[in-house]
């Protein structure tokens, strides 16, 4: 079977042009597969470079050197030398990504922002619409707030709305930055619950969890940054 | 913000340079804009956007360099060699331009309907009724009051008129609008809203945009792809979020590094 | 035209104007032709006379007027008026010309703002004062620009002005100076007569010279020339309709002038043309106040 995701000898590292140019190496020698189907999780100490190994395979971080290989819709696109368009067209239709804070275009309601990724994968509105719905009501997100912008939400609620945006379109591979940390357990199970349909459905999940009851439920495999430190001969 | 892979740059750009004098304005810019595509040129006061810009536009000869355009009917034109009429013709009906200042844009003295039909009668519509409820339908998707149609833009905001003057550049459904500082000048409140209107019709109308800005949180808002620009030359380009999370260029890890966070 | 001197003890050359000036201005005038519509600059020079008073439609007339023309002077219509007198006193003292106050017996005829009623003939020359010739002037104050829009055939500009007069009164309210297409080419102000007479510009069969003295532009249309008056489809042009005939003389379908009798309200309307309104008085028609008029007198 073809892998979904294949990052094989990723390096990453920051120059600091206003620090007097001292370089800041990350992680080198990166290299695993994510299977369809499995959910993997990154573990290690914060600081190992979890949450940079994300954004390089969500084109997100430049790479220094190595290939991510992330399986389409029809061919397999290489995030390391793609060009924005391309990026921009794998991030549409099969790469998601659920950042640790909601990031979004202040004063659009909350529905409309959670179907905004089905929308442009295509979907009518209605259609993405009583989807959204029906994410944020099994989230537990009073419908009373779903016509309101997230911004003056708590850090649940707001997460909340994160989590249903990234996960509406059903995207072939989720990349999950700790999108768990300020939920309650309630909620938590319902995220566990999202990820073993997407799992059953052929779904693809790379996540950071800290939490280690959500590790426990979900991962098949963990997968050591550490290993990756800079410096460490591969 | 949907980008269609499979299709011919609108707006070709290869090697584009602009000498004022001795001195650059711009020098060796390239790059494709596709349909659709939000293209963000950031960088300080007389790094060369605006020079771009007007190059572009074709409102000013460049040094040297091509800038080609696919017209509507799929032909490929080099823009210099399209004659004064053919130039103007495509400025009033295929291209926008928004520019800084609204009162540059608008006409000042005469109706905001006038002011948004404008075009369609400069493209031979001779239909009063037509032409009005035209106006009416854009003034109404920018958010200006319909009962504000027969006024003249000397007595509207700020924001107002910026709109208008947007209202005014879609009305033929232009392919690719260029804008200048879109919000410069404008409330932060103002601002916010007409971010919010620009990024919808962009996506609505599938046009592609050519946005100069100094301001990185507009170029995140409404850009896919981002262009940094210092002294005349490009010094990074790349996807929006990359170049704004992840900046190379030492120019633009300053300009990132100076944003305020409020 | 033979315009050499004939009275070599004469104060003024031929006309006033110098042969070589005239010649300047012929050219301009043949340019005109060439081009119906098209606004020829020319080296206006300055007359005896304000501007405003007519130094255009004067210079035109003085360089195509030769000592066998019979010369027509009228001013919103009339003969009568001071505009009109002063002028054809001039032409008569100047180049010893033949005036008369007859369409019909004119070869050229200089007017301020009117067409003459009486339908005009091949070989006539209607010489008329133009204050503002740039019909876009209004809404684009760069001549620059106007010219590159004429040059481009960009006239939307002119529908703006025409759309802002339905926007704001309901209908177009332009009146006078009412802008017309040429030959389907060049838009140009048909100087301040009122839109009545527009279609009395198309396939003419006299010549229409413009002159414009203090812009130093003339522009013509050549006989037999199409000229629309620009419009919407759905509000079409229309000229005036006045509502009762002529006063003195029962004309109908002319343009009227509005007179006020007193101090009373009491007014009354009579043609504007004043020949063609003695024409039908000697002719023995009579409008419903001639009587009145007459007892009066």
């Amino acid at each position: 079977m073809q892998p979904r995701l294949e990052v094989s000898d990723v390096a990453k590292s920051f120059t600091m042009h206003l620090r007097g140019g001292i370089h800041i190496p990350v992680v080198a020698n990166v290299s695993f597969t994510l299977m369809p189907g499995e959910c993997v999780v990154l573990g290690g100490p914060s600081g190992a470079g979890k949450s940079s190994i994300l954004k390089m395979i969500y084109g997100n971080y430049a790479v220094d050197r190595g290939a991510i290989r992330v399986a389409g819709e029809g061919d397999v696109i290489d995030i390391a030398i793609a060009g924005p368009r391309r990026v921009l067209a794998l991030r549409r239709d099969t790469l998601g990504y659920v950042s640790q804070f909601l990031r979004v275009v202040p004063r659009v309601a909350s529905r409309d922002l959670v179907a905004e990724p089905l929308v442009e994968r295509g979907a009518s509105r209605e259609e993405a619409l009583a989807k959204a719905d029906a994410l944020l009501c099994r989230l537990n997100l009073p419908e009373r707030l779903w016509h309101l912008p997230p911004a003056t939400f708590s850090g649940g609620e707001q997460q909340r709305v994160n989590i249903a945006r990234g996960f509406i379109a059903g995207h072939p591979l989720l990349l999950l930055d700790e999108p768990t940390a300020s939920l309650d357990a309630k909620n938590r199970d319902v995220v566990i619950a999202l990820i073993e349909e997407g799992k059953a459905a052929g779904r693809s999940f790379l996540g950071i969890f800290h939490d280690a009851e959500m590790r426990a439920a979900v991962a098949d495999r963990e997968i050591d940054v550490t290993a990756f430190a800079p410096g460490v001969a591969a | 913000m949907s980008v269609l892979l499979d299709d011919a740059p609108l707006l070709s750009v290869d090697g584009l340079t602009r000498f004022y004098g001795p001195r650059i304005g711009c020098r060796d810019v390239s790059f494709d804009l596709y349909p659709g595509e939000v293209l963000a040129v950031v960088g300080e006061s007389g790094s060369g956007k605006t020079t771009l810009l007007n190059c572009l536009a074709g409102r000013l000869p460049l040094s040297s360099g091509n800038v080609s355009y696919r017209m509507r009917d799929g032909v490929v034109c080099d823009l210099a060699l399209l004659g004064e009429a053919e130039r103007r013709f495509l400025m009033r009906t295929d291209w926008g331009f928004v520019h800084q200042n609204p009162a540059d844009g608008l006409r000042m003295n005469v109706s905001a309907g006038a002011n948004v039909g404008e075009r369609l009668m400069a493209i031979g519509d001779r239909h009063y009724c037509n032409i009005r409820g035209s106006a009416l339908s854009w003034l109404e998707r920018v958010e200006v009051p319909a009962d504000r149609i027969d006024d003249d833009p000397r007595g509207f905001s700020g924001g107002m008129r910026q709109r208008l003057q947007i209202a005014r550049n879609l009305v033929t459904a232009p392919r690719l609008v260029f804008m200048d500082e879109p919000t410069g000048g404008l409330d932060v409140s103002v601002q916010a809203r007409l971010l919010d209107l620009i990024r919808a019709l962009v996506a609505d109308l599938g046009m592609a945009a050519l946005v100069v800005t100094h301001d990185l949180a507009v170029a995140r808002l409404l850009s896919h792809r981002i262009m940094v620009m210092k002294a005349g030359e490009v010094v990074e380009e790349g996807l929006t979020d990359r170049v704004l999370d992840d900046p190379h260029a030492p120019y633009t890890q300053l300009l990132v590094s100076s944003i305020l966070q409020v | 035209m033979n315009t050499s001197q004939e009275e070599t003890d004469a104060p003024y050359n031929f006309a006033y104007l110098d042969e070589q000036t005239k010649r300047m201005i012929r050219r301009a005038i043949l340019k005109a032709v060439a081009i119906p519509g098209y606004q020829v600059p020319f080296a206006s020079r300055e007359m005896p006379m304000p501007y405003g008073w007519g130094t255009g439609g004067v210079q035109v007339t003085a360089s195509v007027l030769g000592p066998d023309d019979v010369l027509k002077v009228i001013d919103q219509g009339a003969d009568d008026t001071t505009n009109a007198v002063s002028i054809r006193a001039f032409f008569a003292k100047v180049a010893g010309v033949a005036t008369t106050t007859h369409t019909a017996d004119a070869s050229i005829i200089q007017t301020r703002h009117r067409v003459p009623e009486t339908p005009l003939e091949a070989g006539q020359i209607l010489v008329f004062q133009v204050p503002i010739p740039e019909p876009l002037r209004f809404l684009e104050p760069r001549e620059t620009e106007t010219r590159v829009m004429h040059a481009l055939e960009e006239y939307g500009l002119m529908h703006v002005k025409l759309y802002e007069d339905i926007a704001r009164h309901g209908h177009i309210a332009t009146t006078y100076a009412y802008p017309v297409k040429v030959e389907d080419r060049y838009v140009m102000d048909p100087s301040p007569i009122p839109k009545f007479d527009n279609p009395k510009l198309t396939n003419s069969p006299a010549l229409q010279l413009y002159g414009a003295g203090r812009e130093k532009r003339i522009y013509a249309i050549p006989p037999f020339t199409r000229v629309e008056s620009l419009d919407f489809e759905d509000h079409p042009f229309e000229v005036q309709h006045f509502s009762e005939p002529c006063g003195l003389c029962g004309a109908e379908g002319v343009y009227l002038d509005e007179v006020i009798l007193d101090d009373r309200g009491g007014r009354m309307f009579v043609c504007s043309d004043t020949d063609f309104c003695e024409g039908r008085r000697e002719a023995g028609h009579r409008g419903h106040l001639a009587a009145a008029m007459e007892e009066g007198a």
